[in-house]
């Protein structure tokens, strides 16, 4: 994704003239993009047309020389403002007007120059700082009295995401819903992308953590395994759930049960129902899950192994947990700080079988991170999509049939 | 065409060095100059019947007798040229000056817009053509195509050695286009295709653009063009129009001739 674009006008008799076909042709044959934006062609010979061109380009000096270029022909930079800002009036209060975030990649200008901003997520405001060098994304709740905030439009863009170079399933960017499109193709190209990202995440390379963000119906589908599979074979970097999913996988290690039914025989067991709270009760009394796992009272699952091959876990809390188990974040607004910290350096993210999570972790994430929803309501990953989540593509399944089919692809033998 | 602005040739010489054909060291022949401009002055006023209007030359302004570049005069409204080089600059205020004294509403462009007149900025009654990118910008001609309701075809002067649109580029009375293709790219030379037919273009021969035959001067069906032309002058003949060929070689030594050396005023 190239960020270095710059808005250039041009007007005058430049359809008949050929002058606006020769000014996108520069920019081509020089290995820069555009989008044509604003076209205006004169309905009479004597008017003139105008157009407005973004200019894209894999470095600022190639988009120098490309402005330089097309420069003598007319195409000249935009008349250009400097973002305005404002100061919070009060911890916690944005000033009016201020410039809500849409979670695609977003450039403000300060003292002329175009800056990136950082750790963009929509629906916050942009924060700038003291020295008007920088700015990052910022949550209304974390915004301090008097913290310079972008107000207005002006001086702020927003680049288009553009189809990324890779032609497999995100390329196309659709993110249409519906039970009835064959899903093969769609894993083959996520379990391409994980196990490319693997390679990457152990050369140590940006953005190639995969983070999985799931529901308990991932343990009463009978997906744990698989999962489970992924996390230990290294496929899995992060994962983000709640009370539930941690609770059951444990009940499953120390009862055979998820849920109190036996997950061997789907069976209610007697007094099943009760399982998962002797878990959370027998976890909570050992302090933590890391120390119920290296102590060998959990032997495996998912949580173990997230323990094991030290993935990180964030667990957010409902107003529904039992418990919680210990490490469970019960203030929703520090349980979605821990998931916001933890986002940097995600290359894809798996939302399976979690409508909450899912949605919450969409929320959270920027555009350029390719997304899969997975999930048997086909409402998920539409509602997904409905609140600003476009890029993220839906897969309507059960979650076990996913992670078996996809661990399946990347090696586990059935 | 009835009134030409021209400008005696009495500081004509080569001072400086602003296009391919101006070489200090090719000194100009001052009288045979002024006998070559005295012999097109003849021919526009004693064969052609033309009106002429004498500027008063300035001594240190060699260029000023190259009126072409005064501007460019439509009805009642002359815009005066912005040079791109220093050392032409300083003749705009004497064109504008003998605009004004001459009862023209003068229309200014900005400082930076670089625009040098009918050099630049020639055509049919409902097209016009502007050369750009060697000496005028091409963001100029949004601004006279809005003053003036026409149509203006940007053309980008590809070879230096053309570096005014009337170097190789002219419209004739009878709808005829005199051209030397090469000096525009594939899309000035696709406009020009799109304007003007085929059977009205005239491409001109090498040989002949760079002796400027297309810097020619058409009144009427009368075409005034430098001499040394032949084909040219055969082609023009062929379409039906009365060639007047003058020497004019020393101002080809400053990069001009005919078309250069006059300014149509209405």
């Amino acid at each position: 994704m190239s960020l270095h674009q710059e808005t250039v006008l041009i007007s005058g008799h430049i359809i008949d003239s050929l002058i606006l076909a020769k000014v996108l042709d520069i920019i081509l044959m020089m290995g820069g993009a555009f989008d044509l934006e604003d076209v205006h062609i004169g309905t009479t010979r004597e008017e003139p047309s105008r157009a407005r061109i973004v200019i894209r380009a894999s470095s600022t000096t190639l988009l120098d020389d490309i402005l330089k270029a097309i420069q003598p022909h007319g195409a000249c930079a935009e008349r250009e403002a400097d973002c305005r800002t404002a100061e919070a009036p009060a911890d916690g209060i944005f000033p009016d007007d201020f410039y809500a975030t849409t979670h695609l990649p977003t450039q403000i200008r300060l003292h002329g120059q175009w800056i990136d901003v950082d750790r963009i997520e929509m629906d916050l405001g942009i924060l700038v700082d003291k020295r008007g060098t920088a700015a990052r994304a910022l949550p209304m709740g974390d915004v301090r009295q008097g913290g310079r905030i972008v107000v207005g439009r002006d001086g702020v863009r927003v680049t288009p995401l553009q189809r990324p170079r890779e032609r497999d399933v995100f390329g196309f960017m659709e993110s249409q819903v519906s039970s009835e499109r064959p899903h093969h193709h769609i894993i083959t190209d996520v379990a391409a992308r994980i196990r490319q990202l693997r390679e990457g995440h152990r050369q140590g390379q940006a953005d190639s953590r995969v983070l999985l963000a799931g529901g308990p119906a991932i343990i009463h589908a009978g997906g744990r395994d698989a999962l489970t599979w992924l996390i230990e074979q290294g496929f899995v970097h992060l994962l983000f759930c709640g009370n539930a999913l941690a609770a059951h996988d444990m009940e499953a290690d120390l009862y055979g049960t998820s849920l109190g039914y036996g997950l061997a025989a789907g069976r209610a067991v007697p007094h099943g129902h009760e399982h998962h709270l002797r878990t959370i009760n027998k976890i909570r009394a050992i302090g933590s899950i890391e120390a119920a796992v290296t102590s060998g009272v959990v032997k495996q699952g998912i949580m173990a192994a997230c323990v094991r091959h030290n993935v990180p876990v964030v667990m957010a809390g409902t107003i529904r947990d039992d418990g919680p188990l210990p490490g469970v974040i019960t203030d929703s607004v520090l349980a979605q700080n821990a998931m916001r910290a933890a986002i940097p350096g995600v290359g894809l993210a798996l939302l399976v079988a979690s409508t909450l999570h899912a949605v919450a972790t969409g929320n959270l994430l920027p555009a350029t991170v390719p997304t899969v929803c997975v999930d048997v309501n086909p409402s998920v990953p539409t509602k997904l999509s409905d609140r600003g989540s476009f890029q993220a593509v839906g897969l309507v399944m059960d979650a076990a049939s996913f992670l078996s089919e996809l661990a399946r692809l990347l090696g586990r033998s059935a | 065409m009835t009134r030409l602005l021209v400008c005696p040739p009495d500081y004509f010489g080569i001072e400086y060095e602003i296009n391919p054909w101006m070489r200090l060291s090719n000194r100009v022949d001052h009288e045979r100059a002024v006998q070559q401009w005295h012999g097109l002055i003849r021919v526009f006023e004693q064969d052609l019947g033309v009106t002429l209007e004498r500027m008063t030359p300035v001594a240190g302004l060699p260029d000023l007798v190259f009126t072409a570049n005064a501007g460019v005069v439509v009805d009642c409204t002359a815009v005066v040229s912005r040079f791109r080089y220093p050392e032409r600059q300083r003749e705009e205020a004497y064109f504008e000056n003998w605009f004004r004294g001459h009862g023209y509403a003068v229309v200014t462009l900005e400082k930076a817009l670089f625009f040098e007149g009918a050099g630049d900025l020639l055509g049919f009654p409902d097209c016009w053509f502007g050369g750009y990118r060697q000496r005028s910008d091409i963001r100029a001609f949004p601004h006279l195509s809005e003053r003036f309701h026409r149509e203006i075809i940007p053309l980008e002067l590809v070879d230096s050695r053309f570096y005014h649109l009337d170097t190789c580029l002219c419209p004739l009375s009878g709808g005829d286009l005199l051209y030397f293709p090469p000096a525009f790219d594939f899309y000035g030379q696709s406009a020009i295709a799109q304007r003007v037919p085929k059977d009205r273009q005239i491409p001109v021969p090498e040989d002949d653009a760079l002796r400027f035959a297309c810097n020619a001067v058409c009144v009427g069906k009368h075409v005034v063009l430098p001499s040394g032309c032949p084909t040219t002058e055969h082609l023009l003949q062929a379409r039906g129009y009365r060639t007047h060929s003058v020497p004019l070689d020393e101002f080809m030594k400053s990069g001009g001739s005919a078309k250069c050396l006059t300014l149509a005023l209405d």
